[in-house]
């Protein structure tokens, strides 16, 4: 085994799987034993730990319907609007707050301390102002985003190299030039860092709203699944919408990242 | 001269924003009274303030910060017990570190409280639900901040350890440990941010325990001033909880 080892190495030729690949493989292994071992033991009541094969089947259930579409459809665009309006007041307020040193410091560290505190706290608040409807949701995504958004902006401004500023200044750039080319483009790095966080926290904020009080969107759904003791399906149903937390987190994130240069 | 121009550039802006705040608080009372904006949604701040007195008085909401500050005792007993212990031996086993190190980052960033209609079904309606919560939410910062103040250890302190010829635990204890500490709390810091955010949205949405529970209480009795001084006073315990927190990692990190 060791020789074959050598072989592949001396031939050039890399092994499928390195250490660390065998020991994830050995991980996940084990990991899907001990769920399957609980979901046989009976030590917990019947479908609280349901089989990987039943939340496959559910899960194959769930993508066949139009039913889940729809509901996707909702919560994608309440957290779409969420991250429009929350991150273009983040982006504003931001840019003022990293232009001007006086204003960050009158008001920066209220948003530095808000940042952290839960905000599903202000749900009631915005189901008086807006009603049990998509907008009470929109506004919590709005409001869980705009935090990590304006902080990051604010620190992406005052980072902005001096040098570039005072370049554009001896070119005589016109302020929409300065700002097209000088500051957007430094700037782009942190804004998409904060959109980033930002779409983390408005799907958090927008689901768990609906989980609390809606009639559409995911969160319904995995709390109508919750409410029917249709395990599986909510199994399922919490994997699809981590997948796509994951996959929007990512997205956004190559987004961010610069292209890489050739020589 | 400069102390007095530093002092100045400080106090200015704070008393600016104060102002700004006050201002506002003036204006919504103003809009309130004059009928301008609705008084069924929103209260007068003057009632808040009210508000804030009386459930202090007379809704034993300190009993409530009581209970949500024991729930984020035990949960935090549980992150630090046993985030540190898997960070060290994470820094330990390098090839478990290599292979972990990222799912556990991916750990951190997942939304993980959308879990826990399932450990309302696994636990019931408890407050083992809302600790576990908690425990989830706090051990990924933790694990990852133990890894990396261990594997930060200034050779030179291991090396005279070796030379002094200390067993493996003695190094760990000794050494390692005590070096790691300050980037160990950064991530207790963080575990327990993670914890309370979490353990108060869970309280809020199962209504439930302490401080999230009281929230959804006042809002459901339709008390107006009542939800209003509650989330105040949730915003105030949190940034006083904050930034003695924060306090406590500067004073803990090492000066240069």
């Amino acid at each position: 085994m060791a020789e074959a080892a050598g072989l592949s190495r001396v031939s050039g030729v890399p092994p499928v799987l390195g250490r660390v690949g065998r020991v994830r493989l050995l991980l996940v292994a084990t990991m899907v034993a001990i769920w399957e071992a609980l979901s046989a033991s009976g030590f917990f009541y019947r479908d609280v730990i349901p089989s990987l094969l039943a939340i496959a089947r559910a899960m194959v259930a769930v993508l066949a319907q139009g039913e889940f579409y729809r509901h996707l459809a909702v919560t994608l665009a309440e957290v779409a609007t969420a991250l429009a309006i929350g991150g273009s007041i983040g982006i504003l307020l931001g840019l003022l707050l990293g232009a001007n040193r006086f204003l960050s410091r009158a008001f920066e560290h209220y948003l530095y301390w808000l940042g952290p505190t839960p905000k599903i706290i202000f749900f009631p608040i915005m189901i008086m102002w807006f009603g049990i409807g998509p907008e009470s949701k929109i506004a919590m995504g709005a409001i869980s985003c705009f935090f990590p958004i304006v902080l990051s902006t604010a620190a992406g401004m005052r980072a902005i190299d001096p040098i570039l500023i005072r370049v554009g200044q001896s070119f005589k750039a016109s302020p929409w030039q300065a700002a097209t080319k000088i500051y957007l483009p430094a700037m782009r790095e942190p804004v998409l860092n904060g959109v980033r966080l930002g779409l983390g926290v408005a799907i958090i904020g927008t689901l768990l709203a609906e989980t609390k009080l809606s009639n559409a969107g995911i969160g319904y759904l995995i709390m109508q699944a919750y409410a029917v003791f249709d395990m599986p399906r909510m199994y399922a149903m919490l994997i699809v919408l981590f997948a796509l937390a994951i996959g929007a987190n990512e997205l956004v994130g190559r987004c961010g990242r610069r292209p890489v240069s050739r020589p | 001269m400069s102390a007095a121009g530093g002092v100045m550039r400080h106090w200015v802006p704070v008393t600016f924003g104060v102002a700004v705040l006050m201002a506002v608080a003036a204006a919504v009372e103003g809009l309130l009274l004059a009928g301008v904006l609705n008084r069924y949604i929103i209260p007068l701040p003057s009632e808040v303030v009210v508000g804030l007195r009386r459930i202090v008085a007379e809704e034993d909401i300190l009993g409530k910060l009581l209970i949500t500050g024991q729930e984020c005792l035990y949960a935090m007993v549980l992150v630090a017990s046993v985030g540190i212990l898997m960070g060290a031996l994470l820094h330990r086993v390098a090839v478990l570190r290599m292979a972990c190190e990222t799912w556990i980052a991916a750990m951190a960033s997942a939304p993980i409280v959308l879990m826990y209609p399932l450990f309302l079904v696994i636990f019931g309606r408890s407050q083992t639900t809302i600790i576990t919560m908690g425990f989830i939410a706090g051990l990924p910062p933790v694990i990852l901040k133990t890894i990396e103040g261990l594997s930060g250890t200034r050779r030179v302190l291991i090396d005279v350890g070796k030379s002094f010829n200390v067993s493996p635990a003695q190094l760990f204890w000794k050494i390692l440990f005590p070096a790691a500490m300050p980037t160990i709390f950064v991530g207790l810091r963080l575990g327990l941010i993670f914890c309370l955010i979490n353990i108060v949205g869970v309280e809020f949405l199962i209504n439930l325990g302490g401080l999230g529970a009281a929230i959804n209480e006042f809002a459901e009795r339709y008390d107006l001033a009542g939800t209003y001084a509650a989330i105040c006073f949730v915003i105030l315990t949190s940034v006083i909880f904050f930034v003695a927190t924060e306090r406590i990692e500067r004073w803990l990190r090492p000066q240069d």
